[in-house]
């Protein structure tokens, strides 16, 4: 289906990515926000519960982030395009209903616009510290999905894209955007309510008592959905359940249930993972990064380039899953990744799993509060071309 | 050089950010070109100095701070301090003159204009920085005129376009009255770039 035109405010605009992604927001289908604001994530709020009204959203300032993410799995259920928005100190207290969230297949968006940690740290400058909580934040074996814009511009692109896995998989998807992008002016196109495709809650058609809430039909991974209201029974749960929704709290039920939530997002990682390559065929080096990063490493690329290094290029838009398949074969034709990233060494360490010894993988941290200096970017890759 | 770097200095309160707002919406939608700006971040909303800045150019801005200072707009003395260092041996300054007094490194350009005095003939101080923004204008000629005025347009409070064009008007007129000779002349900054 198309996007509903109240939602979106199509032409071109100069805006910051915290805009630029409520605007996407709004443009993919949200009409519920639960936050607790939190710079430098408040202008994403700020902006939606300024506009929200024209579309019949609803924003609600929750007492805290434990709360917020609460009431978005809660309107969630009840078919509502949901999302929460906060940043590092905020993305610790979701963690717990986070995992609810995950264990109640519930198709929702959290923002982070993250910023230098540990706890409070840097509340007004740049980070990309949050990207393995973002991965194991919360307890117990999931899957999850985690994706990274660079610009405005992808901020508001990447969000349809994002509510729209969010309802394919019924999973959330965290949005890890940086300070350095949210609080980045720059111009935005929005196209027009018919140009954005939106995927719609997938809604039983069977009718009420002879539903199930987490029955899935032969070979299917993702169960069907009934609106609370309706007049289905539903029951659901954070305890291990069965099909009905009841608690199942036995091995078999622990291996039925843990094996579809991960293979659900692991058998369509094809389908899932999204990234930019360029000039990876013949090159020496292979620089991987995500977010704000990207483009800074773009400008080392081209000096490295200069100096007559092969360099390829790897964006990853999708930061989880991770292109698990492509990097371990990218490995064994190259001489090294190096990865940049606004943290002490994160994404790497999932680089140089994939690598396995086939190639070297050199970290190029920063502590955060900045970007990189691009000279220590360049350093890396002649260095890792030797 | 296509990369552009641009800082826009004042107290909090003048519209020093609008005023970024404006040149990064007139450079990339208006022009087609691409503009980036980061605001500062910090205790200064009102009175204190506070600063935004832009790096333009043709293609995706890679590096979103700045490296190498080209102009420096300067609405108050704070401001125009905190950032002087910055700015580089053929930079431009462009100031409030009644407010801003620029120590001027040897190769470095100012032009100044009484901005807050002229908004207060047009008969709002507020539009202080629309008559600076005016000038600026004037002085770089970025864009043309026309996409200047549409910039403008674009990005004030409905109801006061009328206002902001006027004081945008007398920011180009007194260029053009005090540094020009009837003819907008691109060679004022392109030596900075």
């Amino acid at each position: 289906m198309k996007a509903d035109p109240l939602g979106v405010l199509t032409g071109a605009h100069y805006l910051d990515g915290d805009f630029a992604a409520g605007e996407g927001a709004m443009a993919a289908g949200c009409r519920f926000v639960a936050g607790y604001p939190i710079t430098p994530s408040t202008e994403v709020v700020e902006r939606m519960s300024r506009r929200f009204p024209m579309m019949g959203g609803t924003f609600i300032q929750m007492e805290d982030e434990m709360a917020s993410m609460a009431a978005v799995i809660g309107a969630a259920f009840t078919g509502t395009k949901s999302m929460t928005v906060t940043s590092g100190p905020g993305f610790s207290l979701m963690m717990e209903n986070l995992g609810l969230a995950v264990m109640m297949e519930t198709p929702c968006v959290l923002v982070n616009v993250q910023r230098g940690g540990p706890s409070t740290g840097l509340p007004t400058m740049t980070g990309q510290s949050d990207m393995m909580q973002a991965r194991w934040g919360s307890h117990g074996d999931y899957e999850i999905i985690a994706m990274s814009p660079k610009s405005p511009q992808e901020s508001f692109d990447l969000m349809i894209d994002a509510f729209n896995l969010s309802e394919i998989y019924r999973v959330p998807v965290l949005f890890m955007m940086d300070e350095c992008v949210g609080h980045m002016t720059e111009k935005v196109i929005i196209p027009e309510p018919d140009e954005i495709d939106i995927v719609p809650r997938k809604l039983t058609d069977k009718k009420p008592g002879e539903f199930w809430p987490y029955e899935v039909n032969n070979g299917e991974l993702v169960p069907e959905f009934a609106r609370a209201g309706d007049g289905y029974r539903f029951h659901t749960t954070g305890l291990t359940h069965d099909y009905r929704g009841y608690p199942d709290m036995t091995v078999e039920g622990q291996w039925k249930l843990v094996t579809r939530l991960m293979d659900k997002i692991n058998k369509n990682v094809d389908d899932i993972i999204r990234f930019e390559e360029e000039e990876t065929d013949g090159a020496d080096v292979v620089v991987l990064s995500y977010g704000i990063t990207s483009r800074v490493a773009r400008l080392a690329i081209e000096k490295a380039r200069e100096k007559g290094v092969k360099v390829g290029v790897i964006r990853l838009i999708v930061v989880w899953p991770f292109p698990e398949k492509q990097i371990r074969e990218m490995a064994k034709k190259i001489k090294g990744f190096v990865v940049p990233e606004i943290n002490m060494g994160q994404v790497v360490l999932e680089v140089e799993r994939c690598a396995a010894g086939n190639c070297t993988t050199t970290s190029v941290p920063h502590p955060g509060g900045g970007v990189h200096d691009p000279e220590t970017i360049v350093e890396a890759i002649v260095g890792a071309a030797k | 050089m296509s990369r552009k770097e641009i800082r826009i200095t004042g107290f909090g309160g003048q519209g020093v950010v609008l005023c970024g707002h404006i040149i990064g919406h007139a450079y990339s939608i208006d022009a087609g070109h691409e503009a980036t700006m980061i605001q500062s971040f910090g205790p200064e909303a009102r009175g204190s100095a506070c600063s935004t800045s832009l790096v333009l150019d043709e293609s995706e801005v890679l590096y979103p701070y700045l490296q190498d200072l080209h102009i420096l707009l300067a609405m108050s003395q704070d401001g125009y301090e905190q950032s002087k260092d910055l700015l580089n041996a053929k930079g431009v300054v462009v100031h409030e003159s009644d407010l801003v007094v620029p120590d001027l490194k040897k190769g470095q350009k100012g032009y100044g204009i009484p901005s807050t005095r002229i908004a207060e003939e047009i008969g709002r101080v507020i539009v202080q920085n629309i008559v600076m923004l005016g000038f600026f204008a004037a002085v770089t000629l970025l864009v043309t005129k026309e996409l200047w005025e549409s910039a403008v347009m674009d990005s004030v409070p409905a109801g006061t376009e009328e206002l902001n064009m006027k004081a945008f008007q007398a920011g180009w007129d007194h260029f053009e009255e005090n540094y020009g000779d009837g003819t907008p002349k691109k060679e004022t900054v392109e030596t900075a770039f």
